[in-house]
């Protein structure tokens, strides 16, 4: 479901996409098991050998040698991506001490919980490319890398939970599928990790939403307002469109990205319209219609000044995320230093007690 | 003076407000990784208060489930010790107070895994585990803190001091219970002072002994926490989620 013929509904979210990672993690131990080239011979240029790798559909590891453009791109891609599953704790971290029933309480504590997991696994992806987590934190906190600009929105009413983890949850999920079968072997293990929790992530934001669509008029009052308010922000996830985005044509010639960004939201679109349906909740797009000759559904753009705005700053919650951020890392340096003194203090204990 | 729903009650308030509590850090852990192990600590006790409150709620038999428990109680009906809700307050007090409550919730659910009710005793067996793996947490940064750097050591100290005196409530006799809380004292005696003595830490005189919790006499803050926790589940009466 949801492959690339966008068939038959689904109502069981996220299942389709499910499918497809688990066909990326079959394809990448196959890609493994080929056993790649031994390496390149000892006077053959370094260049060609990484395209013939790139070319056969196999991994490029840490110890390969690789253009210092390719390692750059990673790191910014992968950092990005880091920082925002950690900022993105923030808008649902936001309901946690008032969800509204202790299974809800739960459930989403865990969900923040494996986003601070998709963090770590991605900094650890991205240090493989030669940066430290520490200098990476740095970046986010002087502001000099982004993090996604979904997270500047406000999580206002219990129904921003469910529409993110149904709308953004999902957008994420679009965007990342195909990273499972990224050229760089670390991140798209790292990719399959998270794109099966985000499945499920994805599922429970549909559930939330599907229970408040048929609760009282004042739930389903509330689903319907987030949906309204969380759609095109959702639908910008998926970057500017093809003609204006920059870094496109070079990382689709790595491998590292593999479908353009209007390709992926347009796929976003036609597996939202389904799942809205039977949640009975309405797609805050009048324009919103089948089209037999494309076979997809048209739809209205986002707003992509208000895109740049946000991305610049400007958004209604880049200032309160920043903030919480650096005063999270500010407050913690004392428990760092005291762990990092505690350890030194072990180690040479440890040392004096072999010496002796 | 407890009967079996007063007692199960109790403890279930413990750790659903410590997990109440625990859930306040949820993206400000001094480091990523003790974001996850506080998120974990949290979600045992949320569990495990589940648990007790389901049980609590069959015991009363007047028809009220977890939820009604945790969310249709005023404060005066809460029946935590005040230990679990006093305010986080810096990492050090967070840790000061979970090893307090861990130290005495493993004899504790350790106890009730041997009692003669099925339902308490499956439920400490289950929550000992977890209760043996936050206080190794807890423990180690107290050691941390205790032994790391000036600064650290007297914030430890200081988280140590300030909660020191809310222990006491959690030993007062009580024979006709499943497990009298006064036959624990000495299991925690003995882990706070090895660990405390590892950390380089002073063990506080007593004296101050708060207490009124299990009485439902609480501290001040227990109003604000229910108010926040209880204020979208109270606003949609009979609402399901
Ligand atoms: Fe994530
Ligand atoms: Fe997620």
């Amino acid at each position: 479901m949801y492959g690339n013929d966008f068939s038959a509904p689904d109502d069981a979210p996220g299942g389709g996409l499910l499918g497809e990672v688990e066909a990326a993690e079959a394809a990448l131990r196959e890609a493994a098991a080929r056993a790649r080239r031994g390496g390149p011979a000892p006077d053959e240029d370094l260049e060609a050998y990484f395209a013939d790798v790139i070319d056969a559909d196999q991994k490029i590891e840490p110890r390969d040698w690789m253009p210092e453009a390719y390692r750059k791109t990673l790191i910014r891609q992968i950092a990005q991506h880091a920082h925002s599953e950690i900022i993105g704790m923030q808008p649902e971290g936001n309901w946690i001490s008032r969800a509204p029933s202790l299974k809800r309480k739960a459930i989403l504590l865990a969900k923040v919980q494996d986003e601070a997991g998709h963090g770590l696994y991605l900094y650890a992806a991205a240090e493989t490319l030669g940066v430290s987590r520490d200098e990476l934190v740095e970046l986010l906190i002087s502001g000099r890398q982004k993090y996604s600009s979904i997270f500047n929105y406000p999580t206002l009413t219990w129904a921003d939970v469910g529409a993110i983890g149904w709308l953004v949850d999902g957008a994420a999920i679009v965007n990342q599928v195909p990273l499972c079968r990224c050229s760089y072997g670390p991140y798209a293990r790292a990719m399959i990790r998270v794109c099966k929790e985000e499945s499920f992530h994805q599922r429970q934001g549909y559930e939330i939403l599907h229970t408040l669509a048929h609760g009282t008029p004042g739930q389903k009052a509330m689903a319907q307002d987030a949906v309204d308010r969380w759609w095109y922000p959702s639908l910008a996830m998926f970057g500017p469109p093809d003609g204006d985005s920059t870094h496109s044509a070079q990382s689709m010639a790595w491998k590292i990205k593999r479908f353009s960004n209007d390709d992926l939201r347009q796929r976003f679109v036609d597996m939202c319209v389904q799942q809205a349906e039977i949640l009975g909740l309405r797609i805050p797009d009048p324009d919103l219609r089948w089209n037999d000759e494309r076979q997809a559904y048209d739809y209205t753009q986002p707003d992509y000044d208000e895109l740049m705005q946000v991305i610049k700053g400007n958004g209604p919650c880049n200032r309160q995320r920043m903030e919480h951020r650096r005063r999270a890392h500010a407050d913690g340096a004392w428990v760092r230093e005291a762990a990092a003194a505690y350890a030194a203090k072990r180690s040479a204990n440890n040392k004096e007690k072999v010496a002796a | 003076m407890t009967g079996s729903f007063d007692f199960v009650l109790s403890l279930g308030d413990d750790a659903l407000i410590a997990a109440q509590r625990l859930g306040e850090w949820t993206s400000r852990a001094p480091e990523m990784e003790e974001d996850i192990a506080l998120a974990n600590i949290a979600l045992d006790q949320l569990g495990a208060a589940r648990l007790l409150l389901t049980y609590a709620g069959e015991l009363e038999g007047a028809g009220r489930d977890e939820d009604a428990l945790a969310f249709l109680r005023d404060d005066r009906e809460f029946r935590n010790c005040l230990l679990v809700e006093l305010p986080n307050g810096d990492f050090a007090v967070t840790m000061a107070k979970l090893f307090f409550l861990s130290a005495y919730q493993l004899p504790l659910y350790t106890a009730l895994a041997g009692c003669a009710d099925e339902r308490l005793a499956a439920i400490g067996a289950k929550a000992r585990k977890e209760s043996a793996y936050h206080l190794d947490h807890a423990a180690l940064w107290v050691k941390r803190l205790g032994d790391g750097t000036e600064e650290s050591h007297r914030r430890m100290q200081a988280a140590v001091d300030e909660v020191w005196p809310y222990t006491h409530e959690l030993f007062a006799a009580d024979p006709a219970a499943p497990v009298d809380p006064a036959t624990l004292r000495a299991d925690f005696d003995a882990t706070v002072s090895t660990v405390l003595a590892e950390a380089t830490l002073t063990r506080p005189e007593t004296g101050w002994t708060p207490g009124g919790g299990r009485d439902g006499v609480h501290t001040e803050h227990v109003s604000y926490l229910l108010a926040e926790m209880q204020v979208l589940h109270r606003a949609h009466p009979g609402a399901k989620w």
